[in-house]
């Protein structure tokens, strides 16, 4: 993965030296609340519905397990032992003093993190593919480029005030595990006939109070041209995206009211003046950045062998067996692996992860996957090299530390918000949503037939549980007073991206269980061998959902 | 008269600004002495106003660069406003006016900034702020100028971003 260099660690001190002072300042009484609850932001200091949260960005995913060990100290000392894996692959932290956030941030900048624009108007955390650069599907690693991407955009000088946040996500399979159809840019790695890299242009895509799938405005941008060209588009959106309302300042608002073909057009004329100017990329700095992200030691084995072994373990233990099944995936070396390690069992708030869980991990990566680990915006973990040989002990040991849970895909890896527990934007909870879902759910031999089901919960419609693009979708609403929960049917975050369709009116808390449950016997009554619950969806609409959901009792 | 920032000192404010006019634009007296007129009254009252050296002129918010391109070489000052803090239009706006435009003179923030924006609008090319509150602490404020020495981007004062300088 990437490391810092003698310029990003002074670039980085010079942000903590910054946000010291002024939180200083504001400790004093010399800088006013309302400025300061900006710079605070662009810092990940959110203050919450019981104390601050602090949002420290994992750089499209990538995790060492010195920086994991520091996390897990950061939520000993500073926190109350644990922290949170959010749904835009960052670690959250819920009980920081403010007094001690810089002391916090001093001590991960020592491991090259921070809370940098990990929240306000600005551009965000880029994103990626949790399996970038072992999927066999892979096409070209997009990590290298989200570096480069990261490095342009940290302390942009023109882009830290846009009319509202800005969230860039790359991918570079020809399976899309980035879901770059629903940000406000989705980068496509497109590689041409002659061999040339490129990406495909999404823009104006986003969930929140309105959902987009994003428009395509440029089929093919040379990877030199990358950096001028995002200049462009976030100038024009800087320069003629609304600052009236901030329902309507995302940049999806402005393209819808230009046209995607219009705002295409302002973006390629803006372009021109910039792209043969410095922005434009050196093959010496792709390269650069390409030189962090090869290939690890990995030794030669012969698959059909070692994965004869995996099999004879098998075997012996129907729980590895099912283990196998959900939680570990293809790698495009032979005889690896790539593990993930579920933060979904039952009674945990998903995406939570304990201090000593967090220095497991640490340890497991150190041991089983070349130091590395990474997050996902499903919200688990995943060791990305891991030797099939050594599966059945790796097993063993996220058994005991509590990542076994072989659900990894089902409808209990459910994406939730930290929802009304915790956010102070929330309507609803979410998190004992979630956890009735998956009590409901418990036959594990059940969900397994289900086969993949994207069930996300958003405790508001800030969506940030992405409930418009779960095939079950969950919205926490208010009704004076009272938590309910609207349904959606039928939205994927895939290459087939779409927003669900609401079932009808919403449910009380106690009853979404028992309308999940409705749902899922209307799939399995109705789907043929091979489908899964968004593929009957599809088929049969959602009128015989409806049907089953709203009936009146007899 | 209020003080501000200019080229990193502290300095007296020669200038006076002059609001938006609330009748015709075309017809309203401007008064003599250095004065800084809205754009509205610069586009109607060109034909006079530029025979003047003493005469700045002010883009708000949702006023853009290119409708000042063509005076830029003879203005001796430009300054674009912060009706809001959180109105970051003034950075592309400024960016554009030096880079694009060529913009030479004084390029002023003006209005409801706040000091911890001072470095990121130096590098988009600003270089004088006056800031509309005046409760604010110039010798205070003028630290933030340089809360970054070092920066990946290339901008108006570094124009080569860092991939472009990395040894």
């Amino acid at each position: 993965m990437y490391v810092y260099d003698d310029y990003d660690h002074k670039i980085l001190r010079q942000r903590v030296a910054q946000f010291r002072d002024q939180t200083d300042r504001f400790l004093a009484g010399d800088l006013p609340p309302e400025q300061f609850l900006p710079l605070r932001l662009q810092n990940g200091l959110y203050v919450q519905r019981l104390a601050p949260m602090l949002r420290i960005n994992v750089p499209y995913g990538m995790l060492n397990s010195t920086q994991l060990r520091r996390l897990a100290h950061i939520a000993r000392h500073y926190d109350k032992g644990y922290a949170h894996v959010s749904t835009r692959q960052n670690i959250q932290f819920n009980w920081p003093d403010l007094t001690e956030v810089p002391d916090i941030l001093a001590e991960l900048a020592e491991v090259q993190m921070h809370g940098t624009q990990s929240s306000g108007n600005c551009i965000r955390n880029t994103t990626s593919d949790q399996f970038a650069g072992v999927a066999e599907d892979e096409i070209i690693d997009p990590r290298p480029y989200c570096e480069i991407i990261r490095q342009w955009s940290s302390f942009h000088p023109e882009f830290a005030f846009l009319p509202r946040k800005f969230k860039i996500a790359v991918t570079g399979s020809t399976q899309d595990r980035a879901a770059v159809q629903v940000h406000d840019i989705g980068l496509q790695i497109v590689v041409t006939d002659s061999g040339q890299i490129g990406f495909k242009v999404y823009v104006g895509g986003g969930l929140g109070r309105t959902p987009v799938i994003g428009s395509v405005i440029r089929e093919f941008l040379p990877e030199e041209d990358l950096l001028s060209y995002l200049e462009a588009i976030l100038r024009i959106y800087n320069l003629q995206g609304r600052r009236d309302n901030k329902y309507k300042a995302r940049i999806k608002i402005l393209v819808r009211a230009l046209t995607p073909e219009v705002f295409a057009q302002q973006v390629e004329a803006e372009w021109q003046y910039l792209k043969d100017g410095n922005n434009k990329l050196l093959q010496a700095e792709i390269d650069r950045a390409k030189s962090f992200f090869t290939a690890p030691a990995y030794e030669k084995f012969d698959d059909q062998q070692v994965q004869a072994a995996v099999n004879a373990q098998a075997k012996e233990s129907v729980a590895f067996t099912k283990w196998l099944q959900r939680n570990v995936r293809n790698h495009k070396i032979a005889g690896y692996a790539a593990v993930t390690l579920s933060l979904k069992p039952t009674g945990v708030a998903p995406g939570d992860v304990t201090d000593t869980q967090l220095e497991k991990i640490a340890d497991l990566a150190d041991q089983y996957s070349f130091g590395e680990a990474r997050t996902t915006h499903e919200q688990n973990i995943v060791l990305a090299d891991v030797k099939k040989l050594d599966l059945f002990s790796l097993w063993q040991e996220c058994k005991s530390a509590g990542f076994a849970t072989p659900n990894i895909g089902t409808i209990t890896d459910m994406i939730c918000c930290p929802g009304g527990d915790f956010c102070s934007l929330a309507n609803a909870k979410s998190i004992p949503i979630a956890e009735a879902i998956q009590r409901q759910f418990d036959d594990m031999d059940y969900v397994y037939d289900l086969g993949d089901i994207d069930l996300n919960i958003s405790g508001c419609m800030n969506a940030c549980g992405h409930h418009h693009v779960g095939h079950i979708g969950i919205l926490g609403v208010d009704k004076s007073g009272k938590e309910f929960y609207q349904v959606q049917l039928g939205g994927s975050a895939s290459n087939d991206a779409s927003l669900g369709v609401v079932l009808g009116p919403s449910f009380g808390a106690e009853d979404m269980p028992e309308v999940i449950q409705k749902l899922v016997n209307v799939f399995v009554e109705n789907r043929t061998d091979e489908e899964l619950f968004i593929d009957t969806y599809r088929r049969i609409g959602v009128a015989p959902f409806k049907e089953r959901v709203y009936a009146k009792a007899n | 008269m209020q003080k501000l920032i200019k080229d990193g000192e502290i300095v007296e404010n020669t200038w006076t600004l002059m609001a938006k006019p609330e009748t015709d634009a075309s017809s309203v007296e401007i008064a003599s002495g250095q004065i800084i007129v809205p754009l509205s009254v610069w586009l109607a009252q060109k034909t006079q106003l530029q025979s003047r050296k003493d005469i700045g002129v002010w883009l708000d918010s949702d006023e853009t660069a290119d409708q000042i391109a063509s005076d830029v070489k003879t203005l001796p000052l430009i300054a674009v406003n912060f009706p809001l803090f959180m109105d970051g239009r003034a950075f592309s706006t400024a960016k554009l006016l030096r880079d694009r435009f060529g913009f030479t003179g004084e390029l002023r923030a003006i209005g409801n900034l706040m000091r911890d924006q001072l470095c990121y609008l130096r590098r988009c090319g600003v270089n004088a702020f006056a800031f509309s509150n005046p409760e604010v602490k110039l010798e205070d404020a003028v630290k933030s100028l340089n809360d970054f020495n070092e920066y990946y981007q290339a901008s108006v004062d570094q124009p080569l971003p860092l991939f472009r300088r990395r040894a």
